[in-house]
């Protein structure tokens, strides 16, 4: 079948949209590799692929009979699968850095500790991938990143081993794993791996098992077929590409506002290095925009210096500062100086909370001196980006907004952060299909 | 960047030996020299009294664009001026603490005049007390009033007129020895005259479709020889005559507008450009239009020195002194914003052009300032959009090539997709 592709190469996380004739959405893929810009655009495009095979599959199956919760079974296995399958070849590949003169004298005992490791993230890896198990992260390198860490330091304890020396090896495997794109077939054998474990587990469910099979291996035999791919983003001039195959953000991101929310007429996308705000006609066309210049303060990357400052997880930022009983005032504009003045609120005894309210704050005044100058904010209002994730930024931005402009309808998407991916696929259907 | 590919017409290389020329006798030693800045400048009433014409922001751009401005800035900072302050400022005091060596090499001699001709851009008269305070030599300084209500009135004709007659002339005397000449300022006028025309036939060439000519890029070039120490000569004549020609030619063979790199190949949006351009990566800018297929139509920038186009103004050799004050009030950034809207709303309008582009400066308050406010009350009149991109005048620390990039290509993308009218739908599903 014909497929159009939009991807978006973001400066934190690529997005890839894959869409269909009739501009309904199979699949959504993302990847926080940033090994290289094209490798980036492959694993995505390949996530999206996959994703747009659970689509075909549920159609295929329909929802009826506890078909559903096969699916999302189905969908937990595969990543498990997906998961073991990467980590062998972690494995394989840490263990030829074992060969490199500076691990020479170690090399028997890095070997046993490190297979010692990975016999341990193997056991762990069903509990990581549980039913109700929470994951902080779905990237491979987050999770399998953390789980190394924990067990590599006890083992090599144990076992004599320095710790320093496997993660070096753990840091350039990793960089090789994350450029590894898996081939269809080797997908196609994880998701049928992936359904018997989801038939054995799931109970209650009418559709049987050779019916499934033949399902899933139907949908597997229907060819994706790149029929267009538009890049958007800000590594877009560096993809691959013809240059008529390129769109600017900026539209891609109206036009995907507008799409999921057809009302929208102002957007705001925070970005990990930009903020715009971008106005938009009634048809999704661009009227107006403004972004921030030469400096990043108030976007998605001063989130995680904060994060790093504060030395916790980018996504505990909103959580905690969502427990502030004000928000403080944070007069830096500057990523840098603001993080001496949060070390300075610390030391007079301010909450963190109180703190990280007040830093959410900031960046949504930022935000708001963007929009702003873009032309105002008018109802309906989209918000967009990775920050958008962010329940804090999303409170001060309600209250700023409702401040300013009054009470608007502020429509953000659980899959904004797919907004310029989703822009760019429907660009991509257009230059194929006439009809609009 | 390599010099040996860009392909370059007769006439810049003409402009070229004129503007070493003037270095030369700047930096000969034979010859008084004013300092003066590009706005109005009066240089046919220096040429009066044989004293060249030192032009601070035309060294800052030449330094600029050599890739020298960079460390002078820095060297001012160093001496203590903020960042935020003009850059062509700083580039300047940055060159005297660095030696004061001209672009041709040779150090520039002291100032023996430093000739204020025009204050509508207020750091001009912080810029010449600093200058004032190192060479602590004679300062004139001709105030122009501002032309708030949009037009100037006889009241400040006359009270420029007045200060020509008390102040200037009298200070031009005694610093040259030469005794003032009407008629020789009357025949340098006539003069000016006639380049005038011929700059005025040539701006408006950008309305014929290809565009013969960039209004913006290779605008600053065009513009050169009338904006700086020129206006008035022969040579300037000449230059403005030659320059008609090659454009006649182009228009003759059906050429759209000549770039760095040749022959754009397809004139595919045209653009009203407000605001200075960046000059430390003057060729990388330009490139961003051109490899688009975007022509600059017209620009206000064209109109930094003089105004020729929107009021018919030429210099006119019967009122001489009058006429010098016409130019001065008439300078674009001494408009008043109602009227520089209605300006770029014309030149929208009449050259056909898909919208306005401001190229906002940071540290030019003078152009910036309520530039937004324009960008919207043009898009009113016009019903075309306009985009807003921001870089500085020499300062490289400020040119963000990717940013640029980014605006501009949303906006080249967005003029199509108006153009197509072919927005979307909510989705299926």
């Amino acid at each position: 079948m014909r497929t159009f592709i939009g991807i978006d190469l973001g400066s934190t996380t690529t997005k890839a949209v894959l869409m269909d004739e009739n501009r309904a959405i199979l699949g959504r893929g993302i990847t926080n590799s940033r090994s290289n810009y094209d490798v980036a655009a492959r694993v995505s495009k390949q996530e999206a692929k996959i994703s747009a095979r659970f689509t075909l599959f549920n159609h295929a199956l329909g929802t009826k009979g506890g078909a559903d919760r096969l699916l999302a079974d189905l969908e937990r296995n595969f990543r498990l699968e997906q998961f073991l399958s990467e980590l062998a070849q972690l494995e394989q590949t840490c263990e030829t850095y074992l060969d490199h003169p500076r691990f020479q004298e170690q090399k028997s005992a890095l070997k046993e500790a490190l297979t010692v490791v990975f016999r341990r993230i193997e056991v762990e890896a069903p509990g990581i991938y549980a039913p109700d198990a929470e994951r902080k992260s779905d990237f491979f390198r987050d999770i399998a990143g953390s789980r190394f860490m924990n067990i590599a330091e006890a083992v090599g304890k144990e076992a004599g081993v320095s710790f320093e020396a496997m993660l070096n090896i753990y840091d350039k495997s990793i960089i090789d794993i994350e450029s590894l794109v898996s081939p269809d077939e080797v997908v196609a054998e994880q998701l049928l791996n992936g359904l018997s474990r989801a038939l054995r587990e799931v109970k209650g469910v009418e559709v049987s098992e050779a019916d499934a099979q033949v399902a899933l291996q139907k949908v597997l035999g229907i060819e994706l077929e790149e029929t267009y791919v538009v890049g958007t983003g800000y590594g877009r001039v560096r993809l691959p590409f013809p240059k008529e195959h390129i769109r600017s953000e900026i539209l891609c991101h109206g036009l995907g506002a507008h799409m999921m929310f057809p009302g929208t007429r102002t957007v705001l996308d925070i970005g990990g290095q930009d903020t715009k705000g971008i106005q938009v006609d009634e048809t999704g066309i661009v009227v107006n925009f403004q972004m921030n210049d030469r400096c990043a303060a108030g976007c998605g990357r001063y989130l995680g210096y904060i994060a790093d400052e504060m030395k916790i997880g980018l996504h505990e930022l909103g959580p905690i500062a969502m427990k502030a009983n004000k928000a403080t005032r944070i007069n830096s504009t500057c990523t840098v100086f603001a993080g001496a003045e949060l070390r300075d609120r610390l030391a007079l005894g301010e909450s963190q909370a109180d703190i990280l309210a007040g830093l959410h704050r900031a960046i949504m005044l930022r935000a708001m001196s963007i929009l702003s100058r873009s032309g105002g904010v008018a109802n309906e209002f989209t918000f967009t980006g990775g920050v958008a994730k962010n329940e804090s930024a999303v409170n001060e931005l309600r209250k700023l907004i409702k401040e300013n402009y009054g009470d608007l309808t502020i429509n953000i998407s659980d899959e904004s952060i797919f907004t310029g991916a989703l822009g760019g696929s429907e660009f991509a259907r257009r230059a194929v299909m006439t009809t609009t | 960047m390599s010099q040996h590919n860009v392909i370059k017409s007769n006439s810049q290389d003409v402009q070229k030996e004129m503007i070493t020329r003037n270095y030369d006798k700047i930096t000969s030693g034979k010859v008084k020299v004013s300092s003066t800045f590009v706005p109005g400048n009066l240089n046919e009433l220096l040429m009066c009294f044989d004293i060249a014409n030192n032009l601070p922001e035309i060294n800052a751009i030449q330094n600029a664009m050599r890739k020298k401005s960079g460390e002078m800035i820095m060297e001012a900072e160093r001496g203590g001026h903020s960042e935020d302050v003009c850059t062509y400022v700083k580039a300047d005091i940055g060159m005297m603490a660095k030696g004061n060596i001209a672009p041709n090499g040779k150090p520039f001699p002291d100032p023996d005049l430093l000739l204020l001709s025009y204050t509508g851009c207020f750091t001009f008269m912080k810029w010449f007390e600093l200058l004032r305070e190192e060479y602590k030599c004679p300062t004139v300084m001709l105030h122009v009033p501002y032309a708030a209500d949009g037009k100037p009135t006889k009241n400040m004709r006359d009270y420029i007129v007045r200060q020509l007659k008390e102040e200037v002339i009298p200070a031009l005397e005694k610093i040259s020895g030469i005794k003032f000449d009407i008629d020789r300022l009357r025949e340098y006028l006539r003069k000016s005259a006639i380049a005038e025309d011929n700059l005025v036939w040539m701006l408006e060439q950008a309305k014929r479709k290809p565009s013969p000519i960039d209004c913006y890029f290779g605008g600053v070039y065009y513009m050169g020889p009338i904006f700086t120490a020129f206006r008035g000569t022969d040579e300037c004549i000449d230059y403005y005559k030659l320059l008609r020609d090659e454009i006649q030619e182009r228009i003759d063979r059906g050429l759209g507008v000549q770039t760095p790199d040749g022959e754009m190949p397809e004139e595919k949006y045209r653009l009203v450009v407000e605001g200075p351009p960046n000059w430390t990566s003057f060729r990388d800018f330009w490139k961003m239009f051109y490899e688009a297929g975007a022509v600059v139509v017209a620009s206000s920038y064209t109109k930094v020195g003089g105004v020729y186009d929107y009021d018919d103004f030429r210099h006119d050799p019967d009122h001489p002194l009058e006429t010098l004050a016409d130019y001065c009030l008439g300078v674009y950034t001494n408009r008043n914003l109602p009227t520089r809207v209605d300006m770029l709303a014309r030149n929208v309008i009449e050259y056909e052009a898909d919208g306005l582009l401001i190229n906002s400066i940071k540290s030019c308050n003078s152009f910036s300032a309520g530039q937004l406010v324009m960008m919207r009350e043009v898009e009113k009149l016009t019903g075309k959009p306009g985009a807003f991109i921001e870089t500085d005048l020499v300062d490289p620390r400020y040119f963000s090539a990717a940013n640029v990039k980014n605006r501009l290509e949303s906006y080249f993308q967005m003029i199509d997709q108006k153009r197509r009218a072919g927005g979307s739908m909510p989705l299926a599903a």
